[in-house]
């Protein structure tokens, strides 16, 4: 069975339309009749690899796939790259400046959450190149 | 379900402001009139408030209903004591009420009340999950159960104030008249087709309460004579400034006294709002007050006056006011019975493609290649709202292909040659008609 394709754009510095991707996708789920476990997960994992590529890539492209067992989401950047992935990991460790803060951003919970809510996470990150994040979501 | 948003199709010109407008893509136009998809309407009444050719309307229940019983009982929303220009104390609206038919008089706001005491007595909190939402916006239940089923759980499962007032009023009634409940009959006047529909298909109640609902319009203009120089005003107002507050946006919140709470208006920003409780990144609170007119039930649109000169009056009113009414609510009126949801909302999956999701995934499929086939202009003049809803009305046969004005153009020029474009309107041509005319 052929899966679902979906691709999403993500401007670099929107934050007012950081969270559209995911809500485009979170209809898209609902129309094909999703169970709203998996849609919530998904869900975040969009929208914080959302936010990140918008705070730390300037922009970048989210692409879904849709398969009968599972959400396959790919997050895709040419942003600076991660320094140090384990502690990127890290609840509550930010790299994020001041103004970003100050918007209620960059706290820290980006990645642990991307880890939290997906069934599988990998990053693939080259500093200077850019940063992919692949997040596998099953479904029960 | 019936609902209380209708097209007269005599006034309908075919135009495509309300499918453009409404917020769960619920009107296509067909055969040059709009019609509504039924299972998607939540009642909101945007189509009518955008419609140029009014040609959308609610169907309330007339006064003449009244005549089908023995007694009546009017349960006014508060919304409705904004309506009036020099108004000083409600009474003159409830003994107003008692001239136009109505026997008896029990305000939705005194119900308002008893509900806020409801919850501030109510031991354990509510069995909802945190966020709770508050549940007294019919229009946000109905979304809630069609688009939003995860949160249906975060629903406070109290029975919204009007229909609280009807069982009340209603057992009252019985009791001072001897009647058979039956025989009385009991009718809100309410802002909007929501409520309207909720009256006759409640959300949270298996079976109704009400008798049926009146328009705030139409009442008003039966009310205005009557309203004329009364004296001897009987003393009918049972509510505060509390109650009289939840036609307002926030009302809901203060009336609960909820400390932490975010109180939202207006349909869109409901669903945006809605959005965010769904992903866990709602603001910090405990309560979400949504209602989905402007500025609450002042906004709706079986009203007279405008949200905001509403929203005044009221305020005007309730400065006068006590805060609360003189009186705590009985122990029979705080019964959990017929205050609380007699039956849990349902999901009814009104977007799902297919209950079958292999089945749902290659209609989806089929739906992403026509619609990279159209040109993306949502246009409307295929009676879809844009490009994707026409797509899908293609693949879920509710629609031909050819319905789209830009396939056709192919098909015409196919035939007639390029010349054909000169005979199509601007948006659809795809050369100027002179080259360098400019």
């Amino acid at each position: 069975m052929e899966p679902v394709r979906l691709s999403y754009p993500v401007e670099g510095g929107d934050f007012i339309q950081a969270g559209e991707a995911s809500s485009k996708m979170k209809m898209t789920l609902k129309k094909l009749g999703l169970p709203a476990d998996v849609i919530r997960k998904a869900a975040i994992c969009m929208y914080e690899g959302e936010i990140n590529m918008v705070i730390h890539a300037n922009g970048g492209r989210a692409d879904v796939e849709i398969t009968m067992d599972q959400i396959t989401l790919r997050m895709v950047d040419q942003g600076p790259g991660i320094p140090d992935v384990a502690r990127a990991m890290e609840e509550g460790y930010s790299t994020a400046g001041p103004e970003v803060r100050s918007l209620g951003f960059g706290a820290g919970m980006g990645l642990p959450n991307m880890k939290r809510y997906s069934d599988e996470l990998h990053i693939d990150t080259e500093l200077g190149k850019g940063t992919t994040v692949i997040m596998k979501i099953k479904i029960g | 379900m019936k609902h209380a948003v209708v097209l007269d199709g005599t006034r309908c010109r075919g135009c495509t402001t309300c499918i453009k407008n409404c917020p769960t893509e619920a009107i296509r136009v067909r055969q040059g009139k709009a019609a509504i998809l039924s299972d998607r309407c939540i009642d909101c009444g945007r189509c009518i408030q955008v419609c140029p050719h009014r040609a959308i309307r609610s169907v309330s229940d007339s006064l003449d209903r009244l005549k089908d019983f023995r007694y009546c009982v009017a349960v006014p929303e508060p919304a409705l004591y904004g309506q009036f220009r020099h108004l000083e104390q409600v009474d003159q609206v409830l003994n107003g009420l008692l001239h136009i038919g109505f026997h008896k008089i029990f305000e939705a706001a005194k119900a308002a009340e008893i509900l806020a005491e409801y919850v501030a007595r109510r031991i354990e909190g509510s069995p909802a999950k945190f966020p709770l939402i508050s549940p007294q916006c019919p229009a946000i239940l109905r979304l809630i159960r069609i688009r939003f089923p995860r949160l249906i759980p975060h629903l406070d499962p109290l029975v919204m104030p009007m229909e609280l007032a009807a069982t009340l009023a209603r057992k009252e009634a019985c009791a001072e008249t001897g009647l058979p409940p039956e025989e009385i009959g009991v009718f809100a006047i309410v802002p909007c087709p929501a409520k309207v529909t909720a009256a006759h298909s409640p959300e949270g109640l298996s079976q109704p309460v009400l008798d049926g609902a009146l328009s705030i319009r139409d009442v008003y203009l039966r009310l205005l004579r009557p309203m004329e120089g009364q004296n001897n005003l009987l003393p009918l107002s049972a509510s505060g400034a509390t109650g009289v507050g939840v036609a307002m946006s926030g009302g809901a919140s203060h009336a609960r006294q909820a400390k932490r709470y975010v109180a939202v208006d207006g349909i869109e920003n409901c669903i945006q709002m809605l959005e965010e409780i769904e992903d866990g990144r709602q603001p910090d609170v405990d309560f979400i007050e949504l209602a989905a007119c402007t500025q609450g039930c002042v906004g709706g649109c079986l009203t007279v006056e405008n949200p905001y000169a509403a929203k005044m009056r009221l305020r005007r009113l309730m400065d006068e006011m006590s805060p609360t009414s003189s009186w705590p609510a009985e122990p029979e009126e705080l019964d959990q019975e017929i205050i609380t949801f007699s039956r849990t909302p349902q999901y009814s999956p009104a977007f799902r493609l297919d209950p079958d999701r292999a089945e749902a995934m290659a209609k989806h499929l089929r739906i992403q290649a026509l619609e990279a086939s159209l040109p993306g202009l949502h246009c409307g003049s295929c009676g879809a709202p844009n490009c994707r809803a026409f797509a899908e009305d293609v693949v879920l046969g509710r629609a031909s292909a050819d319905d789209c004005i830009f396939k056709v153009r192919e098909r015409m020029r196919d035939v007639a040659g390029p010349e054909s474009d000169a005979y199509l309107p601007p948006p659809f041509r795809q050369k100027k008609p002179r080259e360098g005319s400019e």
